[in-house]
């Protein structure tokens, strides 16, 4: 029996082949005399189907089909950081060395510099006992990270050699008696199937959040470290802006930014942007945490299903070192999309709107890759004696695409049932320029942070957020009655409370992703500017009881200031904003 | 693909087993290739070209680019060719008029062949994709001041039946300059590649008179499918067009801006073509895989490092039944870089160009504006002129409900501002403005507000402006 078969169809992506000996499902196949990568995503008799990952045209009937006997695998090692991958690992930058500027077919290179020596300093001993996960040593991938080189999952043994010393990706560093008689060898690089979860020993609860610096997010609607939220907008009203500004200021050590079928001009511009941006936490170039896969939407369409998994499968291997990892994925449509469009070249019978009827499954399966755990194998405290967990944490945040604007499409729908953060994104603000143009009506955060918040913020940081988002509901509601019976309807006090909104929309919701010093918010400005905007609430209703009109109110000079808290400087926004509070509390005396 | 193009002797087929709207079945078809072109020959001897569009077993299914009527199942042969579909571009091409397949319209010689390049053309690695910055000045004060076009940028302009789309995208074909740093127009314009996909002759006409009258035509190649053309055809004249504006900016180093108009009628002729295969159609029967194929067109505009040439697009649509939310612009805003949305409103009202500012958008315009491109003011200015425009647009729909009485003194200047900026920035007529003319009007047309009002303009840029008002801040008060 031979591992070559030969094609009967070709349709679109779609590869029909016969004549491979035991094709198992999802093993790599090699299609045509090209050499182009395909999956095997079904097989009945004799006939295996396979989805190609580049395009097919060209592709003649009887040509050969090779099985790889391998599922789809990422290669895992220092070197990660800073690249640009496609949907199937390849490494961008090269394929540009080898093949110029457009991306030619059969192309391949190895997704890691192979000739780059990484300085190894070894964390074991020959002789000691170790397990999968147990860190044999480790490599500075970049200034920021330290990249650690841990025991495949289902090696156990004593370490019978470690290396000490520059290392590249393809040596060995270390040898592990598994007994028997039988020595592993471990390499720096590593292989895992990305459709595979990668184990851990266990999930734990997700009780920290991901402070973004985006403070309609850290505020109202936060996302807790190992969560998933999702971000749903029509076009134009902001999704990827969003998405770049997590990329750039989220206080984790690892970010992994899938483009997954989007657009080829705003990859150049994280390319150009991130080598220069410093992330505020560490002082470094945010290219030295970052991953980039880029699948833009003239790649081929399977490749774009695969993205994604690449990705995750990244992003779970840095977890796995014990760091906080941030995957973003733009967007997830476009991958359901994929779904769909191979699902339909199957003449699959479809289910809601043309997507397959697996599509939710996929979905959770997808998002429950999320979470906050207590890693393979152990990390050793300061001393590099005793054993302690290593805790990782892996969030999740994915943009939705639904057409027209419409949640109530199935990929919104089903994404919305596993995510624990959703993100609404309104065309209506967009359209008026408020950006983040994330409603608050209809957002929401299921995450129990509100202790973490009152401990490591302030106490009255649930009840202030409690109240804006109560004033901005009920602001909502007395704007409907204003746009049906006129403005005179109301009283002073809901006249304030328009007023208070509107100032807290202007002043604390609305912030510039781009300019300035508002671009990233620190939590604690966060928390005095939420309290100022309060604060004066209360100062009005109080001037209101005592019989100053609303005039009064609209004239105090801390009005003006409101509006400009946002340029305040976030070194000493907590003294010059409390200084304002103080004197708006005082201003009764 | 030279490696995959048979050395035996092109065979000719004759077992036709059906004929389907455009497309025709072919069977005891051995050794036949995905996308490969095909040579038909119908009953009377007379030839026409068609693509494979699945092959399956030993049989094929072949779509013919003019049209099936009058083939048999008998008579006609099929010869396949050997290679997928290419066209042939020549520097020379500039000034001539031209079909999908590259066949002169103009009574001219036939392009003599620089290259021959296949018309679905590769990705560009997004790796090597240079971040489209350079501000191109369109003269148009809603575009240049508000949804700023950058050089590699891609941007449809949504319309509605009735409205002067055309007019707009000829007045920004002739007067798109680029600035040099120094704010002054380069010299240099663009090429313009212009593909006429299943319009009516009337705006055929419209369009070559308009470029001869601007000075515009030697610079164009101009590829046309009128609406009385093969549908199918309309499918290749937008990848002609795409795959020469390629030729032209990375071969030869020309800043090329691509006009497409009417991509509706170009979804069209893919509904067309799925349907004939019985696909299992997607949302109101376009076939699901629509915005794979018109992100295959789209994505081919761009810039890349170390290459001085570029390609803009500019890309009309019709919105079917005025719906934003039709599949055809739905998909279009997901992969362009924005969109310039037309209002009926505005047109009836005698606005011209009549571009609803708030639906627009350029996700480009943070890269080319501000200091050293445009303006430092231009990026507060563009956010104040949005949010009081909105502003003015809710008072408008209130007024309507309420009346005018209920209104306050700052509702009342607001008003006035937004009808002063919809007639005097936004309703430039055939003018033709520089960035400091349209930043300039904007600042006038501010002056009318008091001082406090401008929220997103930081201070300092208050205070270097003189203001019209001195005693703004009583007013306010």
């Amino acid at each position: 029996m031979s591992n070559k078969g030969r094609i009967i169809r070709v349709a679109g992506p779609v590869v029909g082949a016969v004549g491979l000996s035991f094709p198992r499902l999802y093993d790599v196949v090699r299609v045509g005399h090209l050499g182009l990568i395909g999956e095997v995503i079904r097989l009945a008799g004799d006939r295996t189907t396979i989805q190609v990952y580049e395009e097919t045209a060209g592709l003649r009937l009887g040509e050969p089909v090779i099985s790889t006997g391998q599922p789809l695998v990422v290669q895992l090692g220092p070197g990660l950081l800073g690249q640009i991958y496609d949907g199937l690992q390849r490494p961008l930058t090269r394929l540009s060395e080898i093949s110029g500027q457009f991306i030619e077919r059969g192309v391949d290179a190895f997704p890691l510099a192979t000739d780059v020596p990484w300085p190894f300093a070894p964390r074991v001993q020959v002789g000691d006992a170790v397990g999968p996960g147990d860190v044999l040593g480790v490599v500075p991938e970049t200034p920021v990270i330290e990249h650690r080189v841990m025991v495949p999952v289902g090696v156990r043994g004593r370490v019978s050699a470690i290396a000490d010393g520059p290392l590249t990706v393809r040596d060995v560093a270390a040898v592990i008696d598994v007994g028997c008689g039988q020595l592993r060898e471990i390499r720096l690089v590593q292989t895992w199937p990305v459709r595979q979860p990668r184990p851990v020993q266990a999930k734990l609860d997700a009780d920290e959040p991901l402070i973004t610096g985006t403070r309609v997010i850290d505020a109202f609607f936060p996302v807790a470290k190992g969560g998933a939220a999702i971000i749903p907008g029509g076009f134009g009203t902001g999704k990827t802006v969003v998405e770049q500004s997590l990329a750039r200021w989220s206080d984790v050590d690892v970010v992994i930014y899938v483009g997954c079928g989007e657009r080829g001009n705003e990859i150049a511009d994280v390319l150009e942007e991130f080598p220069r941006s410093i992330d505020p936490y560490t002082g470094e170039p945010l290219m030295n945490r970052t991953v980039l896969i880029a699948n833009t939407s003239n790649m081929p369409v399977a490749a774009r299903e695969a993205s994604i998994y690449t990705g995750i499968t990244i992003a779970e291997y840095y977890r796995d070192m014990g760091y906080d990892v941030l995957l973003l994925a733009d967007s997830t449509s476009r991958w359901g999309e994929a779904l769909r469009e191979i699902s339909g070249r199957l003449e699959e019978i479809p289910g809601e709107e043309g997507y397959p009827a697996y599509l939710a499954a996929r979905l959770s399966e997808f998002y429950e890759r999320a979470g906050r755990v207590r890693c393979l194998g152990t990390g050793r405290d300061a001393s590099g004696g005793n054993p302690v967990p290593r805790i990782g944490s892996l969030t999740l945040v994915g943009a939705v695409s639904p057409p027209g604007g419409d949640f109530s499409e199935p990929i919104t729908q089903g994404s919305m049932r596993v995510a624990g953060a959703f993100w609404a994104l309104s065309y209506d603000l967009s359209r008026r320029r408020h950006f983040p143009a994330i409603s608050w009506t209809q957002s929401y955060s299921l995450y129990p942070l509100k202790r973490w918040y009152s401990r490591h913020v302030a106490r009255d940081w649930s009840d202030l957020v409690g109240e804006a988002i109560a004033l901005l509901q009920r602001a909502d509601e007395l704007e409907e009655i204003v746009q049906l019976v006129g403005p005179e309807a109301l009283s002073d006090n809901e006249h304030l409370l328009l007023m208070i909104a509107q100032m807290i929309r202007e002043g604390f919701l609305h912030q510039s992703a781009f300019e300035g010093e508002d671009r990233y918010c620190p939590l604690e400005k966060t928390y005095w500017m939420l309290k100022a905007f309060i604060t004066f609430y209360h100062r009005g209703r109080r001037m209101l009881d005592a019989g100053q009109g609303l005039d009064a109110v609209r004239a105090l000079p801390a009005r003006a200031a409101l509006a400009r808290l946002k340029e305040e400087p976030a070194e000493n926004a907590a003294t010059s904003i409390k200084a304002l509070v103080d004197q708006l509390v005082e201003g009764d005396a | 693909m030279a490696e995959s193009r048979p050395s035996l002797v092109l065979k000719e087929y004759r077992t036709l087993s059906e004929i389907r709207g455009p497309l025709i079945f072919l069977n005891r078809a051995a050794g036949i290739a995905y996308q490969e072109v095909v040579r038909i020959t119908d009953p009377d001897g007379v030839m026409r070209l068609g693509r494979v569009l699945e092959v399956s077993g030993n049989h094929g299914v072949i779509q013919v680019f003019i049209g099936t009527a009058g083939l048999d199942l008998k008579r006609t042969r099929v010869r396949f060719m050997g290679d997928v579909a290419r066209l042939d571009v020549s520097p020379a091409m500039l000034g001539r008029v031209l079909d999908g397949a590259g066949q002169p319209l103009d009574g001219g010689p036939p392009i003599v062949p620089a290259a021959s390049l296949d018309i679905n053309g590769s990705p560009i690695n997004p790796a090597v994709r240079a971040h489209p910055s350079e501000f191109i000045q369109t003269g148009i004060s809603a575009i240049d001041g508000l949804n700023t076009l950058t050089r590699g940028q891609k941007l449809p302009i949504f319309t509605l039946s009735g409205l002067p789309a055309n007019e707009l995208a000829a007045q920004i074909a002739a007067q798109a300059r680029v600035s040099g740093p120094s704010g002054q127009a380069e010299t240099e314009p663009f090429a313009v590649v212009f593909a006429a996909i299943g319009i009516t002759h009337r705006e055929v006409t419209f369009f070559t008179e308009a470029f001869q009258a601007s000075g515009t035509a030697e610079r164009t190649v101009v590829f046309i499918n009128r609406a009385d053309d093969p549908s199918i055809m309309r499918l290749y004249t937008a990848r002609a067009a795409l795959t020469t504006a390629e030729y032209l900016a990375f071969v030869h180093d020309q800043h090329v801006l691509v006009i497409m108009t009417d991509m509706t009628n170009y979804c069209e002729a893919l509904r067309e073509v799925a349907a004939a295969r019985e696909e299992v159609p997607g949302r109101r029967g376009y076939p699901g895989y629509l915005y794979s194929d018109l992100a295959s067109l789209y994505e081919r505009a761009g810039r890349i490092r170390g290459r001085r040439g570029s390609i803009t697009q500019l890309v009309i649509l019709t919105m079917p039944d005025d719906d934003i939310t039709h599949p055809i612009p739905d998909l279009t805003g997901y992969i362009t870089e924005g969109q310039i949305v037309l209002s009926r409103d505005l047109h009836r009202k005698g606005v011209y160009p009549p571009i609803d500012v708030l639906p627009s958008l350029s996700r480009q315009m943070k890269a080319g504006i501000g200091e050293g491109k445009t303006r430092a003011d231009h990026a507060p200015v563009a956010a104040e002129l949005y949010a009081l425009y909105a502003r003015g647009r809710d008072l408008r729909r209130l007024i309507a409900i309420i009346g005018e009485a209920a209104l306050s003194d700052e509702d009342r200047l607001i008003l006035d501002f937004a009808d002063r900026f919809e007639r005097e920035f936004v309703g430039q007529g055939q003018t033709n403005r520089t960035i400091d003319e349209t930043l300039d009007l904007a600042w006038e047309l501010m002056a009318m507000l008091p001082r406090d009002l401008l929220t997103r303009i930081p201070e300092r840029m208050l205070q270097q402006r003189v203001w019209a008002e001195p005693d703004d801040t009583e007013r306010a008060r």
